[in-house]
Order: structure tokens, then sequence, then C-alpha cells
């Protein structure tokens, strides 16, 4: 009797001294630990389903409405940005230089490595971002980074990365760790009045129907950007999928390109790593 | 029927205090009928004035502004105050008022929601 007093008493003690939970792998950062959990999660919710397949998003989860997508994809409704996208990449600014000159590789197949982390400015650069940054350079004024000219261009750039596997980057640097943990913690954070956060959609109901929508997986979800939506009837940047995600919470959506959407767009590609580029694409 | 005639019988009340409890029943609605005179009157008195109306506003605002600091402002807070500012702009105060009210409380639901959400996230992450 005795000893089952003293058993239970240190036991108590032992769960007074315990944390609260297991010690939180939310404290400690490890992205390529997080990427494999992240992958292993959808792999494993989703056994039919081919890693690298989770880019074609709804798709990949419902064969009706992938039936229906490789039908439109014969004709595909984002063929006049693509072409619109191509001739404004090309064509020289007013002082006579082009995109091209912004960019390594002359801006060819390199999708797959945006966002950057810049590590003399010490924050993350976007895609959209940098080809803003390349036409104010350049004596030009930035463009909307919602849709239209931004979406045609991006949609030119991605479909010359097709195929090609994200392959972003952190850098060893505590502000390129921080950026990354910031994007973790948008993504997983509730708002607005909706209390949905992005992973209450596209990590815990990904497959599953919200209206008539068919909610895409987390995984791969930025690999077909920019969009073609039908909803939208017409193209949407990342800026745009981010942006419209929080009014549908009813949270008021911050500033295009502000920290949080860099860092965002930062964490969530970096997940995606290995996975192919599959824009621009097709969305209902 | 008959039942109710034997508890009838039973609790009968004595003609004195039939008429007392009548003079008293007078006397209750006279008293209620000046309560109601009173409660109208200060439901008149206490009509949402300008002054209330920027002041339930300036709350609101507040709190909103708040929560914009946390970057969790609602859309609902911005209706509500857009629509509190019409209100008065019309004239009608009192809408103005509870409109106000409204986003406050909405900007404050807000807050609490970001500040939760400063640790809450980690619980739904994946590991």
């Amino acid at each position: 009797m005795q000893s089952a007093i003293h058993f239970a008493a240190v036991a108590l003690a032992l769960l007074a001294l315990a944390p609260a939970r297991p010690a939180a792998a939310a404290d400690t950062v490890d992205p390529l630990a997080d990427a494999r959990a992240f992958q292993n999660y959808f792999t494993g919710k989703f056994p039919n389903v081919k890693l690298e397949d989770f880019v074609n998003g709804p798709y990949s989860m419902n064969a009706d409405m992938r039936r229906q997508w490789q039908e439109i994809e014969q004709f595909p409704p984002y063929e006049f940005a693509l072409e619109a996208g191509k001739e404004m990449f090309t064509k020289p600014f007013k002082n006579g230089k082009t995109y091209a000159d912004c960019f390594p590789n002359q801006g060819i197949g390199i999708r797959q490595n945006y966002p950057t982390f810049d590590e003399q400015e010490g924050k993350v650069i976007t895609l959209e971002l940098a080809l803003n940054r390349c036409r104010e350079a350049n004596g030009e004024t930035p463009l909307s980074y919602v849709k239209d000219d931004m979406a045609a261009l991006t949609a030119y750039m991605a479909y010359t990365s097709r195929g090609k596997p994200f392959d972003i980057k952190i850098p060893d640097d505590p502000r390129a760790i921080a950026a990354y943990q910031n994007g973790k913690r948008y993504f997983y954070t509730r708002r607005g009045q909706l209390n949905f956060s992005c992973a209450s959609c596209h990590v815990q109901a990904p497959g599953e129907r919200i209206r008539a929508e068919v909610l895409a997986p987390a995984l791969g979800i930025l690999n077909a950007m920019p969009i073609y939506r039908s909803e939208w009837s017409g193209m949407g940047t990342v800026s745009r999928r981010f942006i419209t995600c929080n009014s549908q919470t009813r949270g008021v959506p911050l500033n295009a390109q502000d920290d949080e959407y860099r860092d965002l767009e930062f964490y969530l590609s970096y997940l995606s790593n290995g996975l192919p580029i599959s824009g621009p694409g097709a969305r209902p | 029927m008959s039942m109710l005639r034997i508890s009838e019988s039973r609790f009968s009340v004595p003609i004195g205090l039939k008429r007392e409890m009548r003079q008293q029943m007078r006397i209750s609605s006279l008293a209620l009928a000046s309560l109601l005179l009173i409660a109208g009157a200060a439901s008149v008195l206490a009509a949402g004035s300008e002054a209330d109306f920027k002041a339930a506003y300036a709350a609101a605002e507040a709190a909103d502004n708040e929560a914009g600091q946390l970057r969790d402002q609602w859309t609902t807070t911005a209706a509500a105050l857009a629509a509190a500012k019409q209100a008065a702009g019309a004239g009608d105060f009192d809408q103005a008022i509870a409109l106000s009210k409204q986003a406050e409380a909405l900007a404050r639901a807000s807050i609490f929601q970001a500040q939760r959400e400063k640790e809450a996230w980690k619980n739904s992450e994946i590991h």
C-alpha cells in the first residue's frame, strides 16, 4: 500500500515537472524536417496520389474534375496570357534593356528558384517583386501585383520552367530562418471572422468540397501559379491567391508583397521542393 | 370543474380583503402607468446624440486599429464602421451608435483571436 502511494506521489511529481506538450517542435526550426513531415502527411492522406501529381491541385483528388481539366488543357484558358507574357518579356523597356537583363540565365527556366532570400537586404524576394524591381530599375512604373500583366509575365516565366522541380534555398542566415518561420506562423494562424487558417482548408480538408469547390492540397499549391481561374474569369498571381484567401475568411487582406505574404510564399514553396513547376495552371 | 369549485371555496377571500386588494391594484396600475411614463420620457432623453455616436465610433475605430497592428482586422468590422458612418450621416444616431458598438465588439473579437493565435497556431502544425 505504502509503495503504491510512493509510486503515485512520484508519478504526480514527474507529471508536474513535465512540459505541457511535447516540447514543441514548433519552437525549433528545422525546415528540412518540416518539408519531410509535410510531404509525408499528404502522401499518407492520399496514398493513391503520386507525389508529383499534387501540383495539379484539386485534379489530383477528384477523378471527374481531372477528366474535365484534361479536356480544358486541349485549349488552355491561360494561353492568351502566355503569349502576352512572352511578348512583354522580350519587348525592350524605353532604355533598351529587357527583363532578361535583370535575371540569371536571361530569366529563362528560373521560376523554380523563386522566392529567393536576399542576404544583402535580409528579406524574401518573390518573382513578382523581382519583376517590378526590374521595371523600376529600368525607369518603368511597377505593375499591379494581382493580375493582368504581372500574371502574364509570371505565366511565361513559369512555362519556361515547366517540369523543373522547386528548388528553394534557405541560406544559413538567422534572418532567412526567421522569414521561413514567419511564413509558417502565417500559414497556420487562424484569422478573419470565420476563424480559418490557410491550413484549415489546404491541410485539414484538401479534396473536400467547400460549396462547389474542391479544396486543393497545400503541397504543390504554388507550383501551378499563376493560374487562370474560371471564378475570376481571368488570370491571377500568387499575390491574388493570398489576398482572396484572406478575404474569403472575412479577414482584411494585407497589401500584396507585404512581408507576411512574401514569407508565406517562401515557406510554402520550400515545402514543395522537389515537386515540378506546372504553371501556368487552370482552376475552376 | 368540481375540483376548481372546491379549490375556490377553500381559498375564498374575505370581502374586506377583496376591497383592499382592488384598491392596491388601482395603486399598482397607477404606479405602473407612472413608471411607463417615466421610462418613455427617459428613452426620449436617452436617444443617441451626435456626441454619443462620435464617442462610440472612436472606441470602435481604436479597437480596429489595434487589430490592424496585430495584422488581423476583419472585413465585418470595416463594414460595420462604414454603415455606422452612413447612419450618422443620415442623422440616425441611435442606429449609428448601435453599429459602432457592433464594430467595436467585432474588433475586440479579432484582437482576442490574434492574441490567442500567437501561440495556438503551433497546435495545428504538422510534425
